[in-house]
């Protein structure tokens, strides 16, 4: 197979992006006095006792499981809020409706550092604190109005006639919007439900503050195994390794629908 | 496109406007409040106006953090929107590489933000890093991002670009998906050259994505934290420290809520107004196009 130019680079690009995570990688199935003591770019001592420490510790893995809980929450509630928001956005104007659409907009671009003592002691009052679900909700701060816009994008590429067509024919709203609308659009659905997990899963700050015990995410369990166990190199790099693990699961499911682009002009 | 004019559509929205004021609005008149009144005790408070908001406005070392912000995001936005529209031109279009690639490129932005810095210092540092021991041992640059304030902020640069450019990527190459095949054929047949195709078809199909990326991109660089506080602490100095990080030592650290409050309250304006500007040069090229 010829390799020309934009191949070329293609692959030195990814290349510098693997670069890093193969290191991680490779830190992970080091034993920590060879990762300190040779420098090796490849196992010396290939261990699996990292993983291992992960798998049967349930501090650790309880860690991933609640990530997964509230990151699935947060998923499915901002979805199902944004789909009618988008839709209404991209078909009606109504009064306020660009500036409801910007202050949704200003709520992504709020620095969480100062919100962290509001919040934690908003939830305490209302009784959430340490759930998943106040995680889940605290997120849909910034992945509601994502969602919203990212939808509202794809929705407003589906020609307006077909609307009007399935009114004319009968269908009622509720039934136009899932029998045809949300698969027209399936492909921005696949989108916003991969960027929901993925701004969900990676952030940190709120998901600490608003957990103690209960719904700690794993994230936060990393941090402190680093400052207790002294610098456990591998069982660091070996977390880290299985944290990109559920990512890789749904990119993989979602990858069609981005492959396969927004079906305009097709319809 | 003439949207119907209905006042009824508030139903459809209300559902997002209850989850999103559940989570924003109440948290921001606790803020508004503190940043307006000195909290001495618990129950005690003192109404003191826009005092803490002439400090904050006369804080050298916040003026640098600011500036640093700036620069920051800008450089980011300067290197990594470029590439990520190159390396979304040079993705496959069909065939199996198309989701290896995809499934490649989202790898960084699926790591929680922790672990990034982690990686990054597991990297580079010049005692057991990938990055830190070539450039020493093999190249001969001494280079330790901890000591020297350029190589540290080298460091978290290319530590964002490496993040972040896979989203930039990955919304141009969503956005080139959507152009027909017919408009390709037609500039074949019209002999446009490479860069025709690209100013006249790819650029303008791409600009809403392009928007979503800007935006993202922005907010998100001048909002960092977790990254460059794992990687650097915000050392060497306080070379690296940006707002974010500047904030939370202020309100976490030195429990100082009044001017914390009144800090992120003009951070927040700043941001909305960096991104307003974004927002409407854009939709307003938008609508100078379509005429």
């Amino acid at each position: 197979m010829r390799i020309n130019l934009r191949q070329a680079a293609l692959l030195a690009y990814l290349f510098f992006l693997l670069l890093p995570i193969y290191w991680l990688l490779n830190m992970s199935f080091k034993e920590t006095d060879e990762i300190l003591g040779v420098f090796s770019l490849i196992p010396d001592h290939f261990t699996m006792a990292n993983y291992k420490m992960i798998f049967t510790d349930a501090s650790w893995y309880t860690g991933y499981l609640n990530s997964i809980r509230y990151v699935a929450m947060n998923t499915v509630i901002s979805l199902s809020v944004a789909l009618p928001a988008a839709y209404g956005f991209s078909r009606y104007a109504f009064m306020g409706d660009k500036h409801m659409f910007f202050w949704l907009l200003t709520n992504r671009m709020s620095p969480p550092a100062v919100f962290l003592l509001p919040f934690f002691q908003f939830y305490q009052t209302v009784g959430l604190f340490d759930t998943h679900i106040a995680v889940a909700l605290a997120h849909c701060l910034f992945n509601v109005p994502l969602a919203v816009w990212i939808l509202e994008g794809f929705m407003s590429g589906i020609p307006r006639e077909i609307d009007e067509t399935a009114f004319i024919d009968g269908y009622s709203f509720p039934r136009f919007f899932i029998t045809i609308f949300i698969p027209l659009i399936r492909a921005g659905i696949g989108v916003t439900a991969f960027f929901c997990f993925m701004f969900s899963w990676v952030e940190l700050l709120l998901a600490r503050t608003l957990t103690t015990v209960n719904a700690k995410p794993i994230a936060a369990v990393m941090t402190r195994t680093i400052s207790a166990a002294g610098m456990d190199w591998g069982g660091l790099a070996a977390a880290g390794v299985l944290t990109m693990v559920p990512g890789v699961i749904v990119i993989w499911f979602v990858r069609n629908y981005m492959a396969k682009g927004f079906a305009l002009g097709r319809v | 496109m003439e949207k119907w004019q209905n006042n009824r559509a508030w139903f459809l929205v209300l559902p997002v406007f209850l989850v999103v004021a559940f989570s924003a609005i109440i948290p921001l008149m606790t803020v508004v409040n503190y940043s307006v009144q000195d909290i001495l005790a618990p129950g005690q408070r003192v109404f003191v106006g826009p005092e803490w908001y002439r400090e904050i406005l006369h804080d050298a070392r916040l003026h640098e953090a600011l500036w640093r912000q700036i620069i920051y995001s800008f450089t980011v936005l300067l290197i990594e929107v470029p590439l990520g529209i190159g390396v979304a031109l040079t993705l496959p279009k069909k065939g199996w590489g198309v989701s290896a690639c995809l499934v490649l490129l989202a790898l960084p932005l699926l790591i929680p933000w922790n672990v990034v810095g982690t990686i990054w210092v597991v990297f580079s540092r010049p005692d057991i890093g990938l990055a830190g021991v070539t450039l020493n041992e093999i190249l001969r640059i001494p280079y330790n991002f901890t000591a020297n304030p350029i190589h540290s902020w080298v460091t978290v640069m290319i530590m964002d670009v490496w993040h972040w450019t896979p989203l930039v990527i990955l919304l141009c190459y969503a956005g080139l998906q959507a152009i027909p095949e017919a408009y390709y054929q037609a500039a074949k047949i019209d002999g446009a050259s490479r860069w025709a195709v690209f100013r006249f078809i790819q650029l303008p199909k791409m600009r809403g994505v392009l928007l979503i990326a800007l935006l993202l991109r922005f907010m998100d660089s001048f909002m960092i934290y977790t990254e460059p506080f794992v990687l650097t602490g915000g050392g060497p100095g306080n070379s690296t420290t940006f707002l974010s990080q500047y904030l939370t030592k202020m309100a976490v650290g030195q429990f100082d809520l009044g001017p914390a409050a009144a800090f992120s309250l003009i951070y927040f304006l700043i941001i909305l107004l960096f991104s307003y500007i974004f927002y409407t040069v854009i939709t307003s090229y938008d609508k100078g196009e379509a005429k």
